[in-house]
This record gives C-alpha cells, structure tokens and sequence, in this order.
C-alpha cells in the first residue's frame, strides 16, 4: 500500500482548502487599499466571472470556442434594454440577462457542438459575429455603433446607488461572483463535472462508458453561457453602457487570453489570469499606450516556451518537483 | 434587365479580384494547419509585412512595384522560415491551446510592432503607373489594377496548382498531407518539408497582401481585422487543400461583393450566416483533405 | 434459446474495402466465444458496428432478441454492450482509480449529477476501487494511467470495461503485446467472468484462444469462413490455409 489512501484522496477532493479563501480575502483588501481603482475591479470581477464561463467551456469541456462574446454581449443588451425602459432593478436584470443568454447558448449549441475541431471554432465565432451585426443594425432598438445610451439603472436591493467612485459596483460584482462561483465549484466537484473531464480527455471512451456525451457538453455549454451573461450584465449596470463590441472578436480573445494565462482547467486560472492582464493593461497602457500589447505578446510567447500551462501549471510543475 | 446584368458584371469583377487576393494569402494557412496541424493566428501578420514591405519600399526607397513586391515576399517568407525553425516547429501536433497562445502573442506583437514602425494610419498604395486607371472592355470601364489582380492572381494559382501536381515537392507535400507517418516512413523529410512549406505560405501571404494592399488596406490592425476572412477561406474550403480554399475564397468573394452591393447594411450578417450553413453542411470543408 | 448477442446480415464497407460482408453471429448467453483471422479481416471494425461506434450500411444488431440497430452507441452501452480497445482508450490524465470511477458512476446512472460532490458517493469509489483490487491495480490507483508501462494500462482497459458490469462484453485483443504477467491476469480474470455472462474475445494467441473459447468464429476479408468448436476450428484446412498458414509465413 502507499501512504495516502487513494479512495479517501479521491473522496475527498472536493473539500474546501485554505488557499482557496486567498482570492476573495485579496478582493475584500482591494476595496479599502485601492478606493481609487474600485471602478476598474469591478470590472476586473465580472471579468473574472467571465473567464469562469470560458474556463467550463473549454477547460473542463474541452470545447473550443472563439465567440463566447456572443453571451457576454447578449446579457450585456438584455441589462441594458430593461434598464433603459424602465426596469433597471440590478437583481432581475442580472437574473433576465443571465436567462436570455443560456437561451442562446442552448440553441446555437446545437448547432456548434455537432462540430468539431477548426469547424466548431469558426461556429462559435460566426454566431458572435451574426449578433454584432445584428446590434449594429438594430440602432432603432441598440442605439447601433454609438451604443445604448439611456440606461436608468436602479440600487442595489433597492438602497445602494451605482456611483462615482464604483463602491458599490465592486460589491455588487463581487457578491455575483462569490454566488456563480460557487455554483461553479459544485458543479465541477460533481459527477457530471468529472464526467466532463473525461469527454475532454476521451470523448469516444465516455460514450463506450454509456455518458451521453452530446447533451451533457450542450448543458456545459448552456451554463457557460448563462454565466457569461451574468458577467456582461454585471458590465452593463456597472458602467451604464452598452455597445457592439461587447459582442466583438476582441471580447472573446482577449478573455481566452487572460484564462490561458492564469491556467485553464483548475477553476483558479481566471482569478489570476484576468487581473494580471487588466491591471497590466491598466498600467502599461498608461506608461506606453502604444505598444503594450507588444509586451503582453512577447510575455505569451514566452510563456508558451517556458511556461506551459499558465501560471497556475507552472506553480503545480514547481511543488511537484 | 440591362441594370441586373450590369450589377452581375460588377459583382463578378470585384468578387474575383478579392476573391484572388483572399486566396493566396489563406493558401498557406490551409498547409500550416493540414499539414503542421498548427492553428496559426498569426498568419494575417505575413500579409500584413508583405503589405507593408511593398508600400514602404515604393514610397521610401523609391524601387518600382515589381521589385518592391519580390523584396517583400523574399523578406516574410525568410522571417517565416526563422519564426518557424525558432517557435512554431515546437507546436507541430501539439496541444492546440499552446498554439492559439503562441500565435496571439505573435499577432499582439506584430500590431505593436507595426504601429511603431509605420503609425496607426492605413498605409498609402499607388499602383504603378502602368496599372493605374481604367482599361474599357466591351464599352464599360473596369478599373486597371483590379483586372490586373484577376489575371495575375489566375498565373499565380495556375503556377502554383501545376508546380504542387508536377514537382517532387509537390508530391511530397501530398503525400505528407494524407498520412504524415507513411510519409516519414518512405523517407520524405518532413522538417524541411515543413519549413519550405511554412515558408511558401509565409511569403504567398506577402505577395496577396501586397498585391491586395488596395483591396484590404494595410494597417496594424490587419492581422486581427482580416484574421476570421482568413480563417473561414480555410474551414470552409477545407483544411490542408490546397484547392478547397480556392473554391470557398471565390464564393465567400463574390457573395460578400454582392451582399454589400445589394444590402450594405446588412451584409456582413448574411455572410456570416452563410459560411455558418456551409461549415454545418460541410465540417470538413467543401473539398476535405485527405 | 435467444442469443444475447445476434447480428444479422451485418454489412459495412469503407470505399472498397468490404470489412463486415453479411455477417450472421450468435453469442448465446454465457458464451465464451472467440473471433479470429487475419489482421485487417474486419474483427474490430465488427466491434464497432456492434457497440454503434459504426454504422452499418445493412443489417441488424438484437440483444437479447430486441433490435438495438437504432441506438446511440452510448444507450447500447448502458444496455450492456460494452467493449475494450484494441488500442488502448483511456483517460490518459486521469488516475487509474478515477477512470474506474467514472465509469462506475456511468453504471449507476449518477453521471449527469451536478450537486452532490463526486467525492461524496463514496460507495462508487470504493467500487472501483474493488476492481482494482481485483486485478492487482491497488499500488497504481493513484497514478495517471499516462504513467503506467503498457501492461498495466491493459489491465486497466479491462478493468474499465468490467467496472460497467457488462450483459455482453467484447474484448478487442486485450492481451495483444502485454508482458506475461499481466497477461495471466487478464486470462485469470476473463476466466472468473460471471458465467452468464456473454464473452467475445479477439485473440491472434491461438494458444490463448484454445484456453478461453468454446467456440471459435473465423473472420477472413468480411465473411464468416466458419463457426465451431475449437477442436473443428483447428482441424478445419480452410482455417489452416488462410489463417494459421498466413500467420506464419
Ligand atoms: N475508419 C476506417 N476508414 C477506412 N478504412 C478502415 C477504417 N477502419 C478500418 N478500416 C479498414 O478496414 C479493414 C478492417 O480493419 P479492422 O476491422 O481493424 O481489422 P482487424 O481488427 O481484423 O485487424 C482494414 O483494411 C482497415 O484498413
Ligand atoms: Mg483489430
């Protein structure tokens, strides 16, 4: 026998460890070290919230996608529509948002998950790219290219104003994502997580397993994307402002970026992926706004040399050895 | 009746010639990925030097179209031998989310790097006097680099088609396409094979994006702007054909002319929809490799 | 008596290559049947349009007698019809204890849960865990099947299909190239099957086949060349020309 008993390891891999309390304690010390900045982290925890939905899609699904956009955006308009007539109560728009998108996400499933490889990347762009026209044209109903613009979003459980200094949209968006990554963290504890795992790893072996591979990944897809909404819906209220390019290209690369950076497939990637590249985005871009992006790409190319796997991989590769 | 036929005529000619220009630029990102099995974002960079190679080196070196556009697929197709020997060989049949890393990092590096060298500003392109106006065919008047691009692009794809059936390296290419370990097995050097290919589809990038330079203006943000009309050339035509693209670059051409002739509002949506329905008809391309 | 496994005129060509030519099979229950000839004769591609992984271009598949042609492969599978890989298909990353897991947590039917921690079904892992046990896979539990030298990974290719409690159980090669030692163990544990249970074994180790079969099916380019009991398999000259003369030439 080895020392650690595989079946209680295995049982007990779900169980809370004590790092796990570090993102939220940092994101708590945020709030009163930075209150200069509180606009720019709500931003970075939607965000965060974001990179989750990728990171179930693809990190645990194994589904290659280049237009989660696609629900970012449409949560982003269902907030932004209710709010600018009329019903721009936080928590139901949040909850609208997060629906109309899992909509989507369920329905252009179908579609793109009966392919594979470079074919299903191209779907799941095109279904991206199809929306953004579409918001573009629609100015009667999307304001078009110039955005939404008169959006009335209410308080916070009715008592707590969006304001200036964004205190209360990094609370709000910080709440939303302790609740969604909970869910999150359930989900892929769960059988039907693990299960995902294995049609990542082997899709044709989960089939010889009995798994019915095809709806399980169409759920995955259907939760991210309902996950996505929340985080475009979070942008929405917090900024007040919608616009096409929430449903753009650069939108579900630069996130697909920021997860890969962290560490994609350990649930943790995007706490560190995401602000990394937001608050280097942040910096940089004040320093040297022109070629910033020269030393993000430079950093990815390296990171692919010497780093494989994300921060997080190279820190797992680093307490093994 | 005379109007239809008219807008048909329109439709047609500037279809083709960007269809030729989208062709030779994805021709080689089809090899990269069939052959290589490497997902190359970066690839719209290559067209994006090649771009900017022959309108620089007109307008501040003062060379002549002809030997700026040798010059500067000569120059991308050497960078792309050196990125290939140095970044993108470690990625052959490897995971893919290492290779959309890689080459995002390259693409964010290429936009900088543009920006820096040649400003933010779409580059300015003369074509050469020889090329420049209108040439009247059976009483209407086409404008004259954009029947040029047509009928070279024709040479090219004709040159380039005849060269992959006839030459040994053409056959090589096939063969290694079809199944890489028989290939290796019967002797055929697949590192040098695949950094000549690279190379090909590096400077065949160059050449569409300098000779397209009118058609898809040459800015830093090229690479990522044209990145998803690349890419669908490929998915649709098929990846690792080499004549699957040509088919699937004319009709995505053509029917994006004429969706912005007749709806220029709207088109792009319908174009989208379109290469949608086709990659669910066909998920391996219309001509699938292998 | 109904067969628990019947194909009836079984078709399937890739191009011009005809790999199932009509192909009529019985396994009745509690068979310990085994499927040769020669490499390419069409033996795994005959697996595959059994578990669904194939389409037939013609013909039927029945368990126990209902006709089961139209299932999804993965519905067979939860039926009973399970298989190991020729080559072997597992989850490479994973442990060897969770790749029985998950396919313990499949049997059950607990696999689409999305509350309740994995972890917390412990009686699933402790189930397979009896599997491994069970094939000498305890000290390796804790590995990713990745690690392990190919004998191993074998053996738990077999331990996988066993995990799934099988009604049919095809085995495609599964001691093909695997060191003595666990070889004995994959026999030793086909062997102590349940005898209800339904056993299809392709097997080149004719030697192995005279072990395990009681009855042998000859599959030449497609066809049944025969069907009987070993002694009649061995005796056959068609047999004999095509398949043991191919073999060692
Ligand atoms: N997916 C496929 N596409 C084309 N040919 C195939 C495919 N699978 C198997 N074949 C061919 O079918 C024949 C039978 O293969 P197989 O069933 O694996 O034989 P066996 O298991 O008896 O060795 C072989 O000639 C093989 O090359
Ligand atoms: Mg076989």
């Amino acid at each position: 026998m080895i020392a650690a008993d595989p079946v209680a390891a295995l049982a007990a891999r779900h169980r809370w460890r004590w790092p796990e309390a570090l993102p939220w304690l940092a994101a708590v010390a945020a709030f009163f070290l930075f209150p200069g900045y509180l606009a720019l982290g709500a931003q970075i925890l939607a965000s965060i919230l974001y990179g989750l939905s990728i990171d179930l899609v693809l990190g645990y699904g194994g589904i290659v996608t280049l237009g989660q956009a696609a629900f970012f955006g449409t949560g982003a308009y269902t907030a932004g529509l209710l709010a600018a007539h009329g019903m721009g109560a936080p928590e139901p728009g949040l909850i609208a948002a997060g629906l109309a998108a899992a909509a989507l996400g369920a329905l252009s499933g179908l579609a793109v998950l009966r392919l594979s490889g470079l074919a299903q990347l191209m779907a799941t762009l095109m279904v991206a790219a199809m929306l953004q026209s579409a918001a573009d044209k629609a100015s009667a109903i999307t304001g078009g290219a110039d955005g939404l613009q008169n959006m009335a979003v209410g308080k916070v459980l009715g008592l707590f104003a969006f304001g200036l200094y964004g205190r209360t949209a990094y609370l709000y968006a910080l709440a939303v994502l302790f609740l969604c990554f909970l869910g999150m963290r359930a989900l892929v504890h769960s059988p039907f997580g693990r299960s995902l795992v294995g049609m990542r790893e082997n899709a044709a072996r989960m089939t010889a397993l009995g798994a019915p591979v095809f709806a399980r990944r169409l759920i995955a897809y259907t939760i991210a994307a309902g996950m996505a909404g929340i985080s475009g819906a979070l942008y929405a209220q917090s900024t007040g402002f919608v616009a096409p390019d929430s449903l753009g290209f650069d939108r579900s690369g630069n996130i697909l970026v920021m997860l890969l950076l962290g560490g994609i497939g350990r649930l943790y990637g995007a706490f560190i992926g995401v602000p990394l590249f937001m608050v280097a985005q942040d910096r940089l871009s004040d320093l040297d706004p022109a070629y910033w992006y020269f030393w993000i790409g430079l950093g990815l190319v390296l990171m692919v040399r010497f780093a494989r796997g994300g921060i997080l991989g190279l820190a797992a590769r680093i307490r093994r050895e | 009746m005379h109007q239809a036929l008219s807008a048909a005529i329109s439709i047609g000619f500037f279809g083709l010639a960007y269809a030729m220009v989208l062709y030779l630029i994805s021709v080689g990102l089809s090899v990269t990925l069939g052959l290589m099995g490497v997902v190359n974002l970066a690839h719209g960079a290559f067209a994006m030097f090649g771009g900017y190679a022959v309108t620089e080196l007109m307008a501040r070196a003062g060379l002549p179209f002809w030997a700026a556009l040798i010059a500067g697929v000569v120059l991308v197709a050497a960078g792309g031998a050196v990125l290939e020997r140095v970044l993108y060989r470690r990625l052959y049949g490897g995971d893919e989310l290492d290779q959309v890393l890689l080459t995002i990092g390259l693409v964010f590096m290429s936009l900088a790097a543009a920006r820096f060298g040649f400003g933010t500003l779409d580059q300015v392109f003369h074509p050469p006097p020889a090329l420049a106006g209108t040439i009247t065919i059976a009483g209407r008047s086409f404008p004259t680099y954009r029947s040029f691009l047509i009928l070279s692009g024709a040479a090219l794809v004709a040159l380039l088609w005849l060269g992959l059936d006839r030459t040994r390296f053409g056959a090589m290419l096939r063969a290694a396409v079809d199944n890489p370990r028989m290939a290796e097995a019967v002797g055929i050097d697949t590192g040098r094979l695949f950094a000549v290919s690279f190379a090909l589809g590096s400077g065949l990038a160059a050449l569409g994006g300098g000779l397209g330079a009118e058609i898809l203006p040459i800015s830093p943000a090229y690479p990522v702007q044209y990145l998803v009309d690349f890419l669908t050339v490929v998915a649709v035509g098929g990846a690792g054909s080499i004549r699957g693209p040509f088919l699937a670059a004319l009709l995505l051409g053509i029917s994006q002319t004429a969706f912005l002739y007749f709806w220029p509002a709207s088109g792009s949506f319908f174009i989208d929809a379109l290469t949608l329905g086709l990659l669910m008809w066909r998920p391996r391309g219309l001509v699938p490799a292998a | 008596m109904t067969p628990a496994l019947e194909t009836i005129g079984l078709t399937r060509a890739f191009g011009a290559v005809t790999v199932a030519d009509g192909i009529d099979f019985r396994l009745a229950p509690g068979a310990r049947h085994a499927l040769i000839g020669p490499n390419g004769a069409g033996k795994t591609s005959f697996v595959n349009l059994v578990t669904g992984a194939l389409a037939p271009s013609a013909g039927r598949v029945l368990l126990d007698g209902a006709d089961v042609t139209r299932l999804a492969p993965a519905a067979r599978a939860r039926r009973g019809i399970v298989r190991s890989f020729q080559i072997t298909s597992l989850f490479r990353n994973l442990t060897v204890l969770e790749n029985v897991t998950l396919a313990v947590t499949e049997r059950h039917g607990a696999g689409g849960g999305m509350i309740r921690p994995a972890g917390k079904r412990r009686a699933l892992i402790e189930e397979a865990w009896a599997g491994l046990e069970q094939l000498g896979l305890a000290d390796e539990a804790a590995r990713p099947v990745r690690t392990l030298a190919y004998g191993r990974q074998r053996l738990v290719e077999l331990a996988v299909a066993l995990a799934l409690r099988p009604r049919v159980l095809l085995l495609d090669e599964p001691a093909a190239g695997v060191p003595a030692e666990e070889a004995g163990r994959i026999v030793a544990a086909v062997e102590g099957l349940p005898a209800e249970l339904a056993v299809l074994i392709i097997e080149h180790d004719l030697e192995l086949v005279f072990r395990l079969a009681r009855r042998i099916t000859v599959l030449v380019a497609g066809r049944v060349l025969m069907e009987g009991s070993p002694a009649e398999v061995a005796e056959d000259p068609r047999v004999r020309e095509v398949y043991l003369g191919g073999r060692r030439a």
